[in-house]
């Protein structure tokens, strides 16, 4: 019987049935699923890799051990994995690797939407684009072959929609792929420039083979309807081009690098007006034109966000969509927010009151950047924030790093802040360091990491020890504070920034979704005594809301999680226990 | 089976319970062997954002997403949130929705105000409104948690899905321990649908 599966589950299927038994990963949305759906299964190894580079370098030792080897990663990990990703490309594989690229566009949960085709075209990947769950277990399992046949790693290549949509999938077998045999091959493992440039020969050969195979493979197929239009398109795309236009002819790319030019050609012949249906970048649309071939594309579809079938509607069948009661006009937005009883709360509203400059990191505490906490100036990528509070000291001087920190979550300083830490001691900055340390890796749904002391089965392991790994790079002063308790986190604030030396403080309390006992008591606002200061509406907090006829605060019982913050941030003591 | 596509859209504030609603339609309409597309939202709007879930099912699906204008039934964990997605409703379409109201930021720190009365403006718009206080019949039923499911007979109802297939359902996605509380949750939403209805 056919099961309903996301994307990411039925990728972590199609590498189960190709006999893979090797997976491994850094969690990031849209991409998570992957690897902690595969971990399920029996007689693999799956694991949280501390970021994406190590985890496509272990995917590599993998496939040059000769295991089927899966990797999976959101779009801007490929970026964090890319340096082995690109030599990887000239080595080739002993066991087959599929690199799982899960893009954001509309950047639901994302800091950018960088189309991960262009790594492909880059570094020379074939990729696989699958346009439902179905198409994702088949194109994963395929794509160790394509990758064993070619001597390559094969990039599947999926976006947030496909990743997080239910479709019927029909799941097969596993096939026994079993570990091929290890020799060792220095020439094709070692790039030295000698035997790189041997490789880079193989690699171009590689890729006439893979364009020949594009004209030929049936992931690429043209389904004829009326030939006044001819629509390219490839993905989740190829579904809102169906939904909108089912009578018109489509060449549906399954297949994308590198593109078939003799199908594309022959297509393009027999329709009168040629157009590409390609969401973010123009990928396909570039290369049909450098043929020469008249087509259509970016000049009538956006390069921005997710495509819809509404907008496939408008811009290419010319139908008028708008409709509706206009009555979202008057709606106030609902942007996330951090989780009643969240300990970043604690840390954001103090950096805002103390009016410090911080370089933030990603994670959800970057929302504590949005009002009414206010607490970040800086948000760029996995890591920064150590190196950019470095670089603002060298630039306006230490002076500056008496007012400024960086913030950082435990599983992002892991996964690439330890080394700016490292450049702080190396280069003499003197800037304070906050650690969020929560114990999960909150914001794609509480993976374990190497500070948690449990892998990505639940197993127990060796901790990382966050405090002996600061002082083991160089900080001499670290310090370990409970967020929620405002005084005492003000105070080592103040402490740490006047030294002139760096310093660590370790935030430590775990995220309020993975703590189990319910709260022991309950909150009250005592309205007597409330003056509607407003003071706790400030801390930006659900369990609280505000009665704008009373002029009064008031707790939201089922919110509540009775962390202990608003009854510090009240001067007025009016936040009271409930008694009994 | 009808051959026309059916769509659903669930909304409401992240950490509601919506995915699980989804979720249990989703697995209903497989047993009746429909083709189902279901969209979800993962991540960072969780946190309290704007969430939304697309169900659609038919003889064939194409995009996991519904078309503005096209949705069957808009269901709504909270009022606001019925407001912000009605343009997806379909003329003619139902709305249930939940009367719980959770204040966005804005609201909460006094920038925007929270509409006066969007539930009825809401009904003054579609004809066929239908609220509903799922919280307080799920604390009856035994369990608060169970308002999603209260939300589910709901929704089957207003689908006309049979009950036996969504209770076969229920058993197969929640806990043993929780299935009678649920299964009741589920009745008391299915029941209150047919005297709305009626």
């Amino acid at each position: 019987m056919k099961r309903l599966m996301i994307g990411n589950e039925a990728i972590a299927r199609g590498a189960y049935e190709a006999g893979a038994t090797v997976a491994t990963a850094y969690p990031g949305t849209p991409s998570t699923e992957i690897v902690s759906s595969f971990a399920e299964f029996p007689g693999v190894y799956a694991e949280w890799s501390p970021n994406e580079k190590v985890a496509l370098e272990v995917g590599i030792g993998a496939s040059i051990g000769g295991a089927r080897t899966l990797v999976a990663m959101k779009h801007v990990g490929v970026n964090v994995a890319a340096d082995p990703l690109y030599t990887f490309a000239y080595t080739g594989v002993n066991g087959g690797l599929v690199l799982i690229s899960a893009d954001d566009p509309g950047m639901h949960s994302s800091q950018n939407e960088q189309d991960n085709r262009g790594y492909a075209r880059f570094a020379k990947l074939p990729v696989l684009e699958p346009a439902d769950s179905q198409e994702a277990k088949d194109y994963t399992r395929l794509g160790f072959a394509l990758s064993e046949r070619f001597d390559t790693p094969v990039m599947l290549r999926v976006t947030t929609r496909l990743s997080h949509s239910q479709t019927l999938v029909e799941t097969g077998e596993r096939e026994e792929a079993g570990v091929k045999e290890y020799k060792k091959n220095a020439v094709k493992f070692v790039m030295l420039p000698g035997h790189a440039r041997l490789r880079h020969v193989e690699v171009e050969k590689r890729m006439l083979a893979l364009k020949e195979f594009a004209d030929e493979t049936e992931l690429n197929r043209i389904e004829w309807g009326d030939r006044s239009l001819g629509v390219i398109t490839s993905g989740v795309a190829y579904q809102y081009v169906k939904e909108a236009m089912p009578d018109i002819s489509i060449l549906k790319l399954g297949f994308t690098n590198p593109l078939p030019e003799r199908l594309i050609r022959s297509f393009a012949g027999q329709v009168d007006r040629l157009v590409v249906v390609e969401e973010l970048e123009p990928v396909i649309e570039e290369q049909v034109k450098a043929w020469g071939i008249k087509v259509e594309g970016k000049d009538i579809f956006t390069l921005l966000g997710e495509y819809s079938p509404e907008m496939i509607e408008e811009r290419l069948a010319g139908r008028d969509t708008a409709v509706g009661f206009g009555l979202d006009k008057e709606i106030p937005g609902r942007p996330p927010l951090l989780c009643p009883g969240c300990p970043h709360r604690g840390v954001f509203y103090t950096l805002h009151r103390m009016r410090l400059t911080v370089t933030g990191d990603i994670g959800c505490y970057t929302l504590g950047a949005l009002p009414p906490l206010d607490g970040m100036d800086s948000c760029i990528c996995m890591g920064a924030s150590i190196g950019t509070v470095m670089g603002m000291e060298k630039a306006r001087g230490e002076d500056f790093a008496r007012k400024s920190v960086a913030v950082i979550g435990d599983s992002t300083f892991v996964h690439s802040g330890i080394t700016g830490l490292i450049d702080i001691v190396y280069n003499q900055g003197t800037s304070t360091v906050l650690i969020l340390d929560n114990d999960t890796t909150a914001m794609t749904g509480h993976q374990d990491h190497p500070a948690t002391g449990r892998t990505i089965t639940a197993q127990t392991t060796s901790k990382l020890d966050l405090v002996a790994l600061c002082k083991a790079v160089g900080i001499e002063h670290v310090r370990v504070v409970d967020p929620l308790k405002l005084d005492e986190l003000r105070q080592a604030l103040t402490e740490e920034l006047e030294r002139r030396e760096p310093s660590v403080i370790i935030c430590k309390r775990p995220c309020a979704l993975i703590v189990k006992e319910p709260p022991q008591q309950k909150y009250y606002v005592d309205a007597e005594l409330c003056k509607g200061c407003k003071i706790c509406i400030r801390i930006g907090c659900t369990g609280m809301y505000w009665l704008d006829k009373e002029k009064l605060a008031v707790i939201n019982p089922n919110n509540c999680i009775t962390c202990g913050l608003c009854p510090q941030v009240c001067t007025f003591d009016a936040v009271k226990i409930v008694e009994g | 089976m009808p051959n026309q596509t059916r769509n659903i859209l669930i909304v409401g504030v992240g950490g509601q319970g919506t995915l699980l609603t989804s979720r249990i339609i989703a697995q209903v309409v497989v047993q009746m062997g429909y083709d189902v597309k279901v969209s979800e939202i993962h991540g960072m709007a969780q946190r309290g954002g704007s969430v939304v879930s697309q169900v659609r099912y038919g003889e064939k699906i194409y995009s996991p997403i519904i078309k503005k204008g096209d949705a069957d039934v808009l269901l709504a964990f909270e009022k606001l949130e019925a407001a912000r997605w009605l343009d997806y409703l379909k003329p003619g379409g139902k709305v249930i929705i939940n009367n719980d109201r959770v204040d966005p930021l804005p609201v909460m720190t006094g920038k925007a105000k929270y509409p006066q009365d969007i539930d009825q403006k809401i009904a003054a718009l579609v004809p066929d409104t239908t609220t509903v206080d799922a919280t307080a019949i799920a604390i009856e039923c035994g369990n608060v948690k169970a308002a999603n499911v209260v939300l589910v007979g709901m929704l089957s109802g207003a689908m006309e899905i049979p009950a036996e297939e969504v209770e076969k359902a229920i058993a197969t996605m929640v806990p043993a321990k929780a299935l009678e509380v649920n299964l009741k949750a589920f009745r008391e939403g299915e029941k209150l649908f047919a005297a709305m209805a009626g």
